[in-house]
C-alpha cells in the first residue's frame, strides 16, 4: 500500500464512528418517511421488554415496541387520558373473591417476529418477572416492572385466549398496573438463545413500531409495523429516529439547524426564538403537579392546617405561569381543575396574600415571629420543570406573608433518596417541604401512595407521614371499587377531602411543552405522560 | 531506558488501586446508593430488597469493592446495571469516540500553540507578542460550554452549515461524519491552544536569549537552521504540556461532549453518574486513569528519546561504569 493510500485509509478510520451500531442496516429509500426526535435522556431506554428511564422510556420505547393488557387512549386532547382495551379485549373480575381477574385476549395478534401472541406467550412474559427459577427470569426488568407486578399472587393459562392473574387482596388498583406489563416475545427470545443482552438488540413485541437499528447511548431506529394488530394505529410514518440528546439547549439548536425534528422539553426562554423559527409549539395539561410535599412531624409547623393553608394562599401562581412563558397552569390541587378526579373542594387555592397573613398571624407567626421553614429541591429531574428559578419565585412570594424560607439543593437522585428516607429521616430533620414533581396517572400511585398513612416509605410514597382517619377511609374505599365510575368518584371524594385540608401546597402543573418542526403533522397532545407516535406524518 | 520504563509502570499498580477506592467510596458517600436510580418510585419493598440481593448492594461497601476487584483483576469490569451492557462494551466505543474528538483538538492545539507560541517568542516585547498572549489567556479562560453553544449558533442555527449534535451516520457519507466533528474539535481545541502557546512562548523565549543561540547567528548560520535547533531544545517541554493535554482529553469532556451529544467517555461519565451506574463510573474511571498514566509515561520516554541530555548523561553513566 503507498503512503498516499495508507493515509487515505487512516483518515476514514479515524472518522468512522467507533459506536458499533446493532442490527442489520439496510440502505434507507429516498422516498421514506423520516421523523427525528431528539429524547432528554442520556441513553436510549432498554427495549427487551419493560424499559428503563421513567416515563420517557415508556413514552418511546415501551408503547412504540409493545403493548400491554390495556392501553391509554392518547388520541383526546380535551380529556384525562383513560385505559382502553389492549391486548385484552376485555376483562373480568371474579365476583365473590375480588382477587381473580380474567383477561380475554384478542385472536390473531402477532409478535413482529411472526409468532402468535397467546396466553402461553403472556404466561411466559409472566414468568419473566415473576418466576425466579425460570430460565427467562429478567432481574433488571423486574426492577423495572416492580411495581406493576406487586400484588400478583398467582397466574394461569385458562385456554389459548384467556389466562387468570389473582391479587393477594382485593384491588382494584391492579387495573392500572396490569397496564404496565409489556409482553416480548417468547420465540424471539429462544432463537437469540435464551439472552436478554441479544434479544435487547433485537426486540420483537406487538406494538406499532419496531427496532431496526440500535446504537447504545446514541440513537434508536424504528420502523412501522404494517401488520399492527390495531388498525387505526399503524404508524404513517416510515421511520423514528430517537436521540439521546440530554441537553436543553442543544436539543433546541439541533431544531433550530433543521437536524431534528421533534424537542422535548424545550427551555420556556427558547420558546419566542423558536415560534420566530415557525416552529410548533405543542403543549397541554396533563397529569402532573408541582408541589411541596408537607412535613407532617412533631416539629413540623404544617402540622398546623392554617399554615398550610396560608403557605397555598400566599402564591402568585398566575405570575409565576407567566415567568414560565406560559407553559404551566396554576394547580388547585392535585390534579388539574378539568381531571374527573378533581372533586368540589370547598378550599379554593387562589393568591391571596392577605388571607394568609391573617391565618399566619392566627398560627401565632407574624413579623416578630416567622415561620421558619426548610424546602429540599433538586437541581434538575424528571417533571421538575425549572425548579431554581421557581424555589426563588415561590420563596419570595412566602417570605412576602410571613414565612421564613430557606432552600436546600441536591442533585435529583439524591432528592428521590432523601424521599425514600421518610420525613422523620434524621437526614431530613429541619426539612419541612419536598419539592418533588408527581405523576398522577394513576390514582393508586398519584393519589393513594402519598396520602394513605400505611404507605410510608418504604412501603409507599407518603414521604410527610400524612395520617388522617379519613382520609385512609376514602384510600380504602376507592381501593376497593372495581367499577371505574364508582371509583372515579370515590378517588374524587379522597382528592377533594385533601385540597380541603391543604394537605400539601400545590403551586403549578406543567404543559408539557414540545418543540416541533413546522413539518411534522398530525400530533394530538394527550393529557397524559405519554404520547401516541402513530398519527406523526410529515408533510 | 527499560529500567526506567519498568519503574514507571510499576507505579501504574497504586495508582489503580487508590482511584478505585476513591472512585467507590465516593459513589457510595452519594445520597441514594448504587440501586437507587435502578428501582422506580414505587417499587415495593419485598422487590426492591430483590433487586438489591441480586446486583449484590445488600452486601457490606468494603465487602462489594473486593468482589469488584477480584473480577477486575481477571479482566472483567462487571456490567451496567441500568442497560446490563458489559462495562468493556460501554467504556471501550466510548473511548474511541473521545479518542477523535482528543486527537483532533490536540493536533489543532499543537498547530495553533506552537505557531502561535513560537511567534510570540519571536516578536517578544511587540504588540504581535503581547496580542498572542492575550488570545492564549482568553483560550484558556473561555468557558468551554459556553463557546460549544455561540459555535453551535452561529455555524449551525445561523450559517446552517454545520450540524449541531451528534457523530452522523456511517451510511452518510464520510464528509457527513467529518462535518460533525469540526465543531466539538475546535471547542475542545480551545484550552489547550491557550496553554501549548503560553508554554512554548515561554520556552521559546528562554532559549532565544541563551548564549549558543547567539553563538550560532554570529557563526553566520541561516536563521532557518537556528530555528531548528530552538525548536529542538523547546521540544522536551512543549511535548510534556502536549502529553498531558491529550491525556486529559482522553478523560472526555463532560461538558463539551453533552453539548454536542457526543458519545464518549464524558458523555458516558455524565449518564452513569446521574443513574449511579457504580460499575460503569468505576470501570470508566479506572481505564481513563490508567491511560492518563500510560500516556504520561510515554510522554517520559519520548522526552528522553529528544532530549540530546538525556542521552549524554547515559552515555556518561555507561562510560563510568
Amino acid at each position: 500500500m503507498d503512503r498516499r493510500s495508507f493515509l487515505k485509509a487512516g483518515a476514514s478510520a479515524a472518522v468512522f464512528p467507533a459506536v458499533p451500531s446493532v442490527g442489520p442496516v439496510p440502505a434507507r429509500a429516498a422516498t421514506e418517511k423520516v421523523m427525528r426526535l431528539a429524547m432528554t435522556l442520556g441513553d436510549i431506554p432498554l427495549t427487551s421488554g419493560q424499559p428503563s428511564q421513567g416515563a420517557e422510556g415508556i413514552r418511546f420505547i415501551g408503547f412504540a415496541l409493545y403493548d400491554a393488557m390495556f392501553g391509554w387512549d392518547l388520541t383526546q386532547r380535551d380529556q384525562a387520558a383513560k385505559l382502553i382495551p389492549g391486548l385484552a379485549e376485555s376483562y373480568s373480575v371474579d365476583p365473590e373473591t375480588r382477587t381473580v381477574w380474567t383477561f380475554n385476549l384478542r385472536k390473531g395478534v402477532k409478535f413482529h417476529d411472526g409468532s402468535d401472541f397467546n396466553a402461553d406467550a403472556v404466561i411466559w412474559n409472566l414468568d419473566k418477572l415473576l418466576k425466579k427459577d425460570a430460565s427467562q427470569f429478567d432481574q433488571i426488568q423486574v426492577a423495572m416492572a416492580g411495581s406493576y407486578i406487586a400484588g400478583i399472587k398467582s397466574y394461569r393459562k385458562i385456554d389459548d385466549h384467556a389466562v387468570a392473574i389473582t391479587t393477594a387482596q382485593p384491588d382494584a388498583m391492579f387495573y392500572y398496573r396490569v397496564a404496565g406489563i409489556n409482553y416480548s416475545s417468547p420465540a424471539r427470545w429462544k432463537e437469540v438463545g435464551g439472552d436478554w443482552n441479544k434479544f435487547a438488540e433485537r426486540p420483537s413485541g406487538t406494538g406499532p413500531w419496531m427496532l431496526e437499528k440500535l446504537v447504545p447511548r446514541s440513537r434508536a431506529e424504528l420502523v412501522r409495523n404494517p401488520n399492527y394488530w390495531n388498525k387505526e394505529r399503524i404508524p404513517k410514518l416510515d421511520r423514528l429516529i430517537l436521540l439521546a440528546m440530554p441537553d436543553a439547549n442543544t436539543r433546541v439548536a439541533a431544531l433550530l439547524s433543521g437536524q431534528i425534528d421533534w424537542v422535548e422539553a424545550p427551555p420556556p426562554d427558547t420558546v419566542p426564538r423558536l415560534k420566530q423559527q415557525g416552529m410548533q409549539i405543542v403543549s397541554n395539561v396533563y397529569p402532573h403537579v408541582w408541589p411541596y410535599w408537607l412535613s407532617y412531624t412533631p416539629d413540623s409547623p404544617f402540622r398546623d392546617i392554617r399554615v398550610r393553608k396560608a403557605a397555598n394562599l400566599a402564591i402568585d401562581r398566575e405570575g409565576l405561569c407567566q415567568f414560565l412563558g406560559g407553559l404551566a397552569k396554576p394547580a388547585r390541587g392535585q390534579v388539574d381543575v378539568t381531571h374527573p378526579w378533581f372533586g368540589k373542594p370547598t378550599f379554593e387555592i387562589k393568591y391571596d396574600p392577605a388571607a394568609a397573613k391573617k391565618l399566619l398571624a392566627e398560627a401565632g407567626y407574624g413579623a416578630a415571629k416567622r415561620c421558619k421553614v426548610k424546602f429540599l429541591t433538586s437541581q434538575a429531574g424528571s417533571g421538575q420543570m425549572q425548579p431554581l428559578p421557581m424555589n426563588e419565585f415561590v420563596q419570595e412570594n412566602l417570605n412576602q406573608v410571613g414565612f421564613d424560607v430557606e432552600i436546600e439543593v441536591v442533585d435529583w437522585e439524591a432528592l428521590r433518596a432523601r424521599r425514600r428516607a421518610r420525613a422523620d429521616g434524621a437526614e431530613n430533620k429541619g426539612v419541612y417541604g419536598l419539592n418533588n414533581s408527581w405523576s398522577i396517572m394513576d390514582p393508586d400511585f398519584g393519589v393513594m401512595s402519598v396520602i394513605y398513612s400505611k404507605n410510608a416509605p418504604p412501603v409507599g410514597n407518603n414521604w410527610g407521614l400524612y395520617n388522617d382517619a379519613t382520609a385512609d377511609a376514602l384510600c380504602e374505599k376507592a381501593k376497593v371499587e372495581f367499577d371505574i365510575g364508582k371509583q372515579y368518584q370515590a378517588i374524587a371524594e379522597l382528592h377533594q377531602y385533601v385540597v380541603d385540608q391543604a394537605m400539601w401546597i400545590w403551586v403549578v402543573h406543567d404543559l408539557n411543552p414540545r418543540a416541533l418542526s413546522p413539518k411534522v403533522k398530525g400530533f394530538v397532545p394527550p393529557q397524559a405522560w405519554y404520547v401516541d407516535l402513530s398519527s406523526l406524518d410529515l408533510a | 531506558m527499560l529500567l526506567f520504563v519498568l519503574k514507571r509502570l510499576l507505579y501504574v499498580l497504586p495508582i489503580a488501586f487508590g482511584v478505585s477506592v476513591i472512585c467507590f467510596t465516593l459513589v457510595y458517600l452519594a445520597p441514594g446508593g448504587p440501586e437507587s436510580a435502578l428501582i422506580p418510585d414505587n417499587t415495593p419493598p419485598a422487590v426492591a430488597a430483590q433487586i438489591r440481593e441480586a446486583y449484590g448492594f445488600d452486601k457490606p461497601p468494603p465487602v462489594q469493592y473486593l468482589l469488584w476487584l477480584r473480577r477486575v483483576l481477571t479482566g472483567d469490569f462487571g456490567t451496567s446495571i441500568t442497560t446490563r451492557r458489559t462495562v468493556i462494551s460501554e467504556v471501550m466505543p466510548a473511548m474511541l469516540n473521545t479518542f477523535k474528538l482528543a486527537g483532533g483538538a490536540v493536533l489543532l492545539a499543537c498547530i495553533a500553540g506552537i505557531a502561535l507560541g513560537t511567534l510570540g517568542a519571536y516578536r517578544n516585547g511587540r504588540l504581535s507578542d503581547r496580542s498572542i498572549g492575550a488570545v492564549a489567556i482568553a483560550g484558556i479562560s473561555v468557558p468551554q460550554y459556553w463557546l460549544g453553544m455561540v459555535l453551535v449558533v452561529l455555524f449551525s442555527v445561523n450559517l446552517g452549515i454545520l450540524p449541531a449534535t451528534g457523530m452522523g451516520e456511517t451510511r452518510s457519507g464520510i464528509w457527513d461524519q467529518a462535518s460533525h466533528l469540526i465543531l466539538p474539535t475546535l471547542t475542545l481545541a480551545v484550552v489547550p491552544a491557550g496553554l501549548i502557546a503560553r508554554s512554548v512562548r515561554s520556552t521559546v523565549g528562554e532559549i532565544l536569549n541563551q548564549e549558543f543561540v547567539q553563538t550560532l547567528h554570529a557563526n553566520g548560520l541561516p536563521p532557518l537552521r537556528v530555528f531548528h535547533h530552538v525548536i529542538k531544545n523547546a521540544a522536551p517541554p512543549a511535548l510534556a504540556v502536549i502529553g498531558l493535554e491529550f491525556a486529559r482529553l482522553l478523560g472526555g469532556s463532560i461538558l463539551v461532549e453533552t453539548v454536542f451529544s457526543w458519545p464518549g467517555t464524558g458523555f458516558l461519565l455524565n449518564s452513569a453518574i446521574f443513574m449511579r451506574d457504580l460499575p460503569v463510573v468505576q470501570g470508566t474511571v479506572l481505564v481513563l486513569a490508567m491511560f492518563f498514566v500510560l500516556t504520561n509515561v510515554l510522554v517520559d520516554i519520548l522526552q528522553m528519546a529528544f532530549d540530546p541530555r538525556f542521552k549524554r548523561a547515559r552515555a556518561a553513566t555507561g562510560a563510568a561504569r
